[in-house]
């Protein structure tokens, strides 16, 4: 029995050796995570984790300080019984700065009603460099009998605007949609 | 601990033993011996093949026609999910502990496995994981559907049926790594006296190297599984991009485990092969230690070789051609091993039994297995058949007819020694026959539609895919009813007792001590007193 004994007594050992191999392995598999990291870190393998390159591509490097435009915001009401007008008349604002603009609307009606706004640019040319990335234009808006609704552009001027652009109108005007009231419920 | 070792008493050379048995179901659920276990296994793991084989014919079924028949889009998923977990965890890797706890204590002269208890523990935890899993599909939102290697995000949203996945994982990972400890230990501790390392068969060092592989490896999953579970429930965000994690480096923690696993799944059919072949050459094994190297060489290799499973994340160049020419490499010690088999069959005195059959079928079909990998490991090539069926065919061409040819070589090469009778040759031919012609029906279409650009784990496909489909499905179907023939033979010689009896030493070139110094069939309680080995 001793030698058996023995044996034993040695494949315990081994038994433990192996274990704490296998409990390493566990932990390993959690220092994987930081020890990828920090090898694509060291060897550049991704480049947004370089230090000093993520808050370079963080900033916003369009806005032109030099340049300080007037934009100016006007509404217009055609066969709608419905009152419309911006929050403020105009704002100063750089070429490449997010600007956001609230227009109110009222139905003065007792029945829903719906509207689509069109908006239009004074000078003209000002319309392709006024890129909107959120507007109450995009969709067509239907009204509660007698709701009051604040309404959000979202705008950015490109900084390429023409240098003798310093002032552009917005304007919008607010078309009837006929036949869309039957269906206004789901609106 | 020695009781564990002397299971039953028998370590007192007074009594066999037989006496202690339980009879009926509880012998099974109590047992210790490394026989009964073994059994257990090979069972376990081939209703598991029928359970994953189901899966797989409904999802051939399903690829018959394109468009949408039987099967939605999502239950396809859980489909092809399921099919791999079940095909790689319950299947391959416990058929081949099942060879392990018959074939490595008779073949070192071992009494019985080191630790006798554990290894009863570790068989008893795969049938509660194997529940999970199938009790997975009845869960809100089905069984896991993110493919076999659960990658985040989808392992990371899925409904409960993950978190069964997930379990079932950590238990048949508990079940490996036990399993694996016990090997090794066994094997390094109770060698017979005069039986050195470079003195045992082959099957023994190849799971000596596979064990180590499974301990290495087998807790990196967990490990990752495990994040993946706090990712789900505590709120962390290892692979959780909102949070600041990074879903890639779920790939490449899974990877570190999952090509390892691959040759884990590889090496002991290696072992197999390397006993079946001398023994029908008649020849001793070309090379013994050329393939002790490269069998090392290959576990060594299997770890630094993980993102070629991930050329197209995004890698910088550097790395891609690091691990493309890494996992190049490991083609050398594989062509080694394919050599020394050619080399010992060279001149030898064949026969070409059932089990030559489907080692010999084993070398045939896993080496185009392997040239298809080596394409896959061309970088470039690569990033065109990421994902389509060409990594389909290369991949069931070394597992089905890799590690299942393997397996069935080593059951019917030791059918005679485990049950005490002769399998019937003729269906064994008939077998070999079938499976080596459907399989090839099945999965060497894919390799076109592949090429083709077919992509998968999709249920629907283009119509111009579709002969090549059809021709996979009716080779599949072909394929999956010939095991039932293997079913047939196997109960024919085990359940029901037929057949004729078989000698001690059935084939004349077989050498190692299971054949020489046991009788057939194998005594419950062998090498009471170790062998002399000269």
């Amino acid at each position: 029995m001793s030698a058996l004994a023995a044996a034993s007594a040695s494949n315990r050992r081994m038994l433990k050796k192996l274990l704490v191999v296998a409990l390493g392995m566990f932990g390993f598999g959690f220092a994987l995570v930081p020890l990828y990291n920090k090898v694509c870190e060291v060897a550049g393998l991704r480049e947004l984790w370089q230090p000093g390159q993520a808050d370079a591509a963080a900033s916003n490097t369009q806005v032109d300080l030099t340049r300080t435009l007037t934009v100016e915001f006007d509404s217009n009401i055609r066969m709608l019984p419905w009152t419309f007008k911006p929050m403020a008349s105009s704002v100063e604002i750089h070429p490449g700065e997010l600007t956001q603009m609230v227009y109110e609307v009222r139905n003065t009606l007792d029945v829903p009603v719906t509207g689509q706004a069109v908006p239009s640019y004074g000078p003209r040319l000002a319309g392709q460099y006024f890129r909107k990335l959120e507007c109450f234009c995009f969709t067509q808006q239907t009204l509660a009998a007698g709701e009051v609704r604040q309404m959000p552009v979202v705008f950015v001027i490109d900084p390429k605007l023409p240098n003798d652009v310093n002032t552009i109108t917005l304007s919008y005007t607010f078309f009837r949609v006929e036949g869309a009231n039957v269906k206004a419920g789901k609106g | 601990m020695s009781a564990v070792i002397d299971t039953h008493g028998h370590g007192h050379a007074d009594h066999g033993g037989h006496e202690h048995q339980p009879s009926g179901l509880m012998r099974w659920v109590t047992t210790t011996n490394h026989k009964d276990i073994g059994t257990m296994y090979l069972w376990f793991s081939f209703t598991m093949l029928l359970i994953g084989g189901v899966l797989a014919l409904t999802l051939r079924l399903e690829l018959f026609q394109p468009g949408i028949q039987i099967v939605n889009p999502e239950f396809f998923n859980q489909l092809t999910t399921m099919h791999g977990l079940i095909m790689v965890f319950g299947a391959i890797m416990p058929a081949f502990v099942g060879f392990a706890n018959w074939q490595i204590p008779m073949m070192i002269g071992a009494p019985d496995m080191a630790f006798a208890r554990m290894n009863n523990w570790s068989f008893w935890l795969l049938p509660v994981a194997a529940s999970l899993l199938v009790i997975s599909f009845f869960v809100p939102g089905g069984a896991p559907a993110a493919g076999w290697t659960i990658y985040a995000p989808l392992s990371t949203q899925m409904g409960p049926g993950m978190d069964l996945g997930i379990f079932a994982l950590h238990i048949m990972g508990a079940s490996s790594i036990m399993g694996s400890i016990n090997i090794v230990t066994t094997i390094l501790n109770m060698r017979a006296p005069g039986m050195t390392l470079m003195k045992m068969p082959m099957f023994v060092w190849t799971w000596l190297i596979t064990a180590y592989l499974l301990i290495a490896v087998m807790p990196v999953l967990a490990g990752a599984i495990t994040m993946v579970l706090a990712d789900r429930h505590f709120g962390t965000s290892f692979f959780n991009a909102a949070g600041g994690g990074d879903p890639v480096m779920f790939q490449h923690i899974f990877w570190f485990f999952g090509h390892p696993e691959v040759y884990i799944m590889i090496l002991p059919a290696f072992g197999i092969i390397s006993q079946v072949i001398p023994a029908f050459a008649r020849k001793p094994l070309f090379g013994y230690a050329s393939m002790v190297y490269a069998t090392s060489s290959i576990a060594i290799l299997s770890f630094i070789v993980w993102a070629h499973h991930m050329f197209t994340v995004g890698m910088p160049t550097a790395g891609l051609l690091f691990f493309m020419y890494a996992t190049m490499l490991i083609a050398v010690p594989t062509g080694v091993k394919v050599f020394n088999w050619l080399a010992t069959m060279w001149k030898g005195s064949m026969t070409f039994e059932t089990p030559m059959l489907f080692a010999v079928g084993f070398i045939f079909v896993f080496t185009m297995g392997g040239f298809t990998g080596l394409m896959l490991a061309i970088m470039p090539v690569d990033v065109q058949l990421q994902d389509t069926y060409y990594v389909v065919a290369h991949f069931h061409y070394v597992l089905v007819a890799g590690s299942l040819y393997a397996i069935f070589a080593g059951a019917y090469f030791w059918i005679p020694k485990w049950t005490g009778r002769m399998y019937d040759e003729t269906l064994g031919k008939w077998h070999f026959w079938l499976s080596l012609v459907f399989f090839n029906i099945t999965f060497f279409p894919m390799h076109f539609l592949g090429l083709a650009g077919m992509p998968r784990r999709i249920p629907d496909y283009a119509s111009q895919f579709t002969e090549f489909n059809q021709i996979a499905t009716v080779g599949a179907f072909g394929f999956g009813l010939s095991q039932l023939l293997f079913l047939y033979i196997v109960l024919k010689v085990s359940v029901f007792a037929q057949g004729e009896k078989a000698p001690a030493k059935p084939w004349e070139g077989a050498d190692s001590l299971e054949w020489t110094h046991l009788p057939s069939p194998a005594p419950y309680h062998s090498f009471h007193e170790a062998p002399e080995v000269k």
